[in-house]
């Protein structure tokens, strides 16, 4: 799609992209070009002398059992976090869809955690959690289940799964409760007239319509797990307990900034690019679609 | 609705205000805390009742900080924090609505080129590129700056397809007839399409002014001065160690203040911030 009118001038279009151009070649393409070069170089410990290893770094990192466990701590952790993030959601989502008393009400209610860094919703559930004080740890108590997620590598990912999902509830929300909202209702009027129940009228109409929020959602969510709760994960357990909740983009940090192993770091930087290359593809291929649908 | 069915309404009801109990728990169990004393709060269980410290606990974050964690007061951060939320937005709405203008209302040569650059920024976020970027910041003696806090953030890619696409919008015609009217580029864009672009800029406002004020890693990496930290870096660093060395009564407190301006604004601007969410996901 072009514009038919355009403006014709030698310079001026050239002035106004060039701060936006200036700043991404400065902090966006200069430091990811640095990146991939430090990845083929490894330091010594005092950052004196560097040397070219060609593709070690990575070689390295698939041989190290740590890294593979921070994959593998990735894949669970965002499964976790999309799929109970998505069903909460969605529940809510259909049923103040259903709702006509106090719908704006609800939603206002629902949407504040929008608002929240995820660094503080992890404050807010370790406080909640905490081994010794926590409110809810001691309800837990009271059902004889003994909580700490200091030590206790399963209660620690549970831990910040639960804060990362209540953070990104109010977003899925918001974006279910459009796309039901966009459903015409001709369509789940006569399938009513048909005879179909309110759970069939669900499963067979409603949910396959939704399929393209659902599907959008879910890249956004996997994203939101890989890099966002970078902040949830650093405020709560750091990656522990042992590495329990390590997740790819907090090693990164670990490694480089923590460690100083600017190498191994930059390859990791690198592997992770390739990721969100990936997803943002992904994420593109199917938007395309949808404007079709 | 398309039939009549109470039971089913009373459960949705149900459901929903169950959830709305859910969200609301730990922002109710903050509060609480943030209005007792320190011993209070370290009791087990502690109550559920708000107690009556709320103006001697946000006082003494406000002004002196924690004891035992961070000494910095909240009230400098809460400062700091402001210079993101407003700086980064605004930044962002003016570099991306310059370069939007220019990839639409022009042909010249690179367009498509700058087009994908910025495209390209897409697949970049912080949290790859954590160690060089800091190393430029370093370099460009951008550390501990309110420079270095939001500059770095404002080059984005969804605000410029924001605007691009929304120009796209922006019948020809109008175009057409200031041209005719010997109206030039900078002109039409003063007095046509800034005026038009109102509600995208709000929109755009509202998500942005979240996201600069709930930054995290990029302040995290290059701040070092106690002076320079916002609020949420500040919160983290008031927690020094197991669960009876912090004093949860402040961190708590700062952790309301930390949550309130983002929450006004969401619950506030409410029909801004779904627009915005909506339309710069698309």
């Amino acid at each position: 799609m072009e514009k038919r009118v355009v403006f014709r001038s030698a310079w001026l279009p050239y002035a106004l992209v060039a701060p936006q151009i200036a700043i991404t070649v400065v902090f966006f393409f200069w430091p990811a070009i640095q990146a991939v070069w430090f990845s083929f170089q490894l330091q010594d410990a005092f950052g004196l002398k560097t040397q070219f290893v060609g593709l070690q770094n990575f070689t390295n990192l698939f041989r190290d059992g740590n890294y593979l466990a921070s994959f593998r701590v990735t894949a669970v952790f965002s499964v976790l976090v999309a799929f109970s993030g998505l069903a909460i959601s969605l529940l809510l989502a259909t049923m103040a869809d259903r709702v006509l008393r106090g719908a704006l009400a609800y939603k206002t209610l629902l949407i504040w955690p929008y608002a929240v860094a995820p660094a503080i919703a992890g404050v807010l559930w370790a406080f909640l959690f905490a081994p010794s004080i926590g409110i809810v740890t001691y309800l837990l108590k009271g059902f004889g289940v003994e909580w700490n997620w200091i030590i206790n590598d399963n209660q620690a990912l549970t831990l910040v799964v639960i804060a990362s999902v209540w953070k990104q509830i109010s977003y899925n929300f918001l974006f279910f409760l459009a796309g039901l909202q966009s459903i015409p209702r001709s369509l789940i009027e006569a399938a009513a007239i048909d005879g179909a129940g309110p759970a069939r009228r669900f499963w067979t109409i409603v949910f396959p319509l939704l399929s393209p929020t659902t599907f959008f959602l879910l890249v956004v969510n996997v994203v939101y797990a890989f890099f966002e709760t970078f902040g949830v994960i650093d405020a709560t357990t750091q990656g522990g307990p042992g590495q329990a909740t390590q997740i790819l983009v907090y090693k990164v940090y670990h490694d480089g900034v923590k460690a100083a192993d600017l190498g191994s770091s930059s390859a990791q930087s690198v592997i992770l690019m390739f990721i969100v290359i990936a997803l943002t593809v992904v994420q593109f291929r199917f938007i395309e679609r949808k404007v079709q649908y | 609705m398309v039939e009549n069915r109470p039971g089913l309404t009373i459960l949705s009801h149900a459901v929903l205000i169950l959830g709305v109990l859910l969200i609301a728990f730990p922002l109710y169990v903050t509060f609480v805390a943030s209005t007792h004393t320190l011993e209070t709060v370290m009791q087990v269980p502690m109550p559920l009742v708000p107690g009556d410290q709320l103006v001697q606990n946000y006082a003494q974050v406000l002004g002196a900080g924690t004891t035992t964690g961070s000494k910095a007061a909240v009230g400098s951060m809460l400062v700091n924090s402001t210079v993101m939320a407003l700086g980064i937005p605004l930044g962002k709405i003016a570099i991306s609505i310059i370069s939007a203008f220019a990839i639409v209302y022009f042909r010249f040569r690179f367009r498509l080129f700058f087009f994908w650059m910025i495209f390209i920024t897409l697949m970049l976020p912080v949290e790859v590129r954590i160690i060089p970027t800091f190393k430029v910041i370093a370099d460009l003696g951008m550390l501990n700056t309110y420079a270095g806090l939001t500059v770095p953030l404002i080059a984005s890619a969804t605000a410029t397809f924001l605007f691009r696409q929304f120009f796209m919008t922006v019948p020809d015609e109008l175009a057409e007839a200031a041209r005719v009217d010997g109206a030039g580029p900078m002109r039409f864009f003063w007095d046509v399409l800034l005026p038009l672009s109102k509600t995208t800029m709000a929109a755009l406002f509202v998500i942005q002014f979240i996201y600069g004020w709930n930054q995290y890693l990029w302040p995290l990496l290059i701040t070092t001065d106690e002076s320079m930290y916002t609020t949420v870096i500040g919160i983290k660093r008031m927690i020094v160690g197991g669960d009876a060395a912090n004093e949860w009564n402040l961190i708590m407190a700062t952790a309301i203040l930390a949550m309130l301006p983002p929450a006004a604004v969401v619950v506030l601007m409410q029909r801004w911030f779904v627009k915005g969410l909506v339309e710069t996901e698309k």
